[in-house]
């Protein structure tokens, strides 16, 4: 049996999104030289969105791009299902720029790790920050702390987090997973 | 799916096409990474690879080395020319010894067919088959299909003609299994002397006349003529091999359309090719061995996930 709890409706979702995308516009102005990069494959849906909202702040041409971690990751040949790469799709160099790094959720933040192992393979960043729509608090692995953050939710391992899309799930919402 | 049903690469034929999408899906993702500026990924660098080649070999081997350089695998290198094989160790002492040092992987090339078969069976490594006499060249058939897939967005139902010494040629025979488990229609054309006597029984048509096949095609994969492996004469001379089976850029203009021209190379210009071809935009030459790359690394990373990490 599985329990499921909504930790984040339709509607806080709506406002986490709005606020967060207020947050980069205090922070970075007018986006010369910040570039989004959202973590393939979910990281890129929140992403998106971020920058549907930034468009509509007038903030027309910021550069996003999606970055696949699979080869960087640290549990290759460690893992019982192996994982399907995506596409990394980033154009330009990001010398000298200030990163934003996008993903849903923060867990262990071995992730995290991967992605900056692997956005260095495209140039020497300025600076990278990290957003995330959901914090799991009290389970890193690593020494990573968010810089922007949606909502932070304590968790056991057991748990698990699903943060639900329009596009794909018909819903906007995050969702707890209990397993009995 | 993501993982392949096989072991090792020992040839095309113990693959199915499943396995073969999933290559040619991992290959275009580390397409995308040999082209970033820092073109490296740590996947491989627990894993030690030994490149065994007992015959001559530059493209392959540059291209091997390459694939595992960029997913930082530590290797060692052996070539017969160098090595105790001149001593008379027999192969199996020789790997024998090599995996003592604690290989994971070995890819081989060997003048003997069989000879990455009877690897796997008797060492303790992946094996990958860089070619074994005349019998398989796995991953360059790979790449040539991999190759028409990225000109012509996919390999079913295309129309693709082998031409050259068929007989001696372990490309030939990789690239009937490979391009018929894509749905393609394959040809043959060449001397025939050079075209072996069961070839109808592999599904694959022949072709006599030059012309005829060119204009049937929509991709020819010319075969270099391979000398060292024919020990009586086969055809009269190079220079009527040319004549006859020789493309240049007027038979090619003598065509309703226009085909693309590949070869796995080393060329001898003049002889299959004539140089106007070769460096014309139909040849995709180039193309392919940059997907040889890519190809290769796809391979190594996805048998490289079949070994299992120790304690696991």
């Amino acid at each position: 049996m599985k329990e499921e709890k909504v930790i984040i409706s339709k509607d806080k979702f709506s406002i986490i999104v709005e606020r967060l995308s207020h947050q980069l516009i205090e922070n970075h102005g007018d986006f010369e030289d910040t570039v989004l990069i959202g973590i393939q494959p979910r990281g890129v849906r929140l992403c998106d969105r971020i920058l549907k909202k930034l468009s509509i702040n007038r903030f027309k041409r910021i550069k996003i791009g999606s970055l696949d971690i699979t080869f960087y990751r640290d549990d290759f040949r460690r893992r019982k299902e192996p994982i399907e790469a995506q596409i990394i799709d980033i154009d330009f160099s990001i010398e000298g720029k200030n990163i934003v790094l996008i993903d849903d959720v923060l867990y262990t933040g071995r992730s995290v790790r991967a992605a900056m192992d692997a956005l260095l393979a495209f140039g020497r960043p300025k600076s990278v920050e990290l957003m995330v729509l959901i914090d799991r608090r009290l389970s890193r692995h690593f020494p990573i702390q968010p810089n922007y953050v949606g909502e932070k939710v304590d968790t056991i391992s057991s748990e698990k987090v699903v943060v639900e899309w329009e596009e794909f799930n018909d819903k906007d919402q995050v969702i707890l997973l209990r397993s009995e | 799916m993501t993982r392949l049903s096989a072991e090792h690469l020992l040839g095309i034929k113990h693959l199915n096409k499943d396995d073969i999408f999933l290559i040619f899906n991992t290959a275009d993702n580390f397409k995308k990474i040999i082209n970033q500026p820092i073109k490296k990924v740590p996947s491989l660098r627990d894993i030690t690879v030994a490149n065994l080649f007992f015959e001559n070999s530059t493209r392959t081997r540059l291209s091997f080395e390459l694939a595992e350089k960029r997913l930082s695998a530590d290797i060692v290198n052996f070539s017969s020319s160098s090595s105790s094989v001149k001593k008379g160790e027999t192969l199996i002492d020789t790997v024998n010894n090599i995996l003592a040092m604690k290989v994971d992987m070995v890819v081989i090339r060997h003048p003997n067919p069989g000879a990455s078969v009877f690897l796997s069976r008797n060492v303790n490594a992946k094996i990958v088959n860089a070619g074994d006499g005349t019998h398989e060249h796995p991953t360059q058939a790979l790449l040539d299909a991999y190759s028409i897939r990225e000109k012509y967005g996919e390999v079913k139902g295309k129309k693709i003609v082998i031409i050259g010494d068929i007989m001696h040629s372990r490309v030939a025979l990789s690239n009937i299994y490979c391009l018929q488990k894509l749905g393609s229609e394959v040809a043959v054309c060449g001397p025939s002397t050079l075209i072996p006597r069961y070839i109808d029984s592999l599904g694959v048509k022949h072709i006599n006349n030059l012309q005829d096949a060119l204009n049937w095609c929509d991709v020819a994969n010319v075969l270099r003529i391979q000398l060292e492996r024919q020990d009586i004469i086969f055809f009269p001379s190079l220079r009527e091999y040319a004549m006859v089976f020789g493309i240049n850029k007027e038979v090619l203009s003598n065509l309703s359309k226009e085909i693309t021209i590949m070869h796995p190379g080393p060329i001898n210009r003049g002889v299959e090719l004539t140089s106007d071809v070769v460096d014309s935009g139909q040849a995709i030459i180039l193309d392919q061995v940059e997907n040889g790359v890519a190809i290769r690394m796809a391979v190594l990373y996805l048998l490289a996930e079949k070994i299992k990490k120790d304690g696991k």
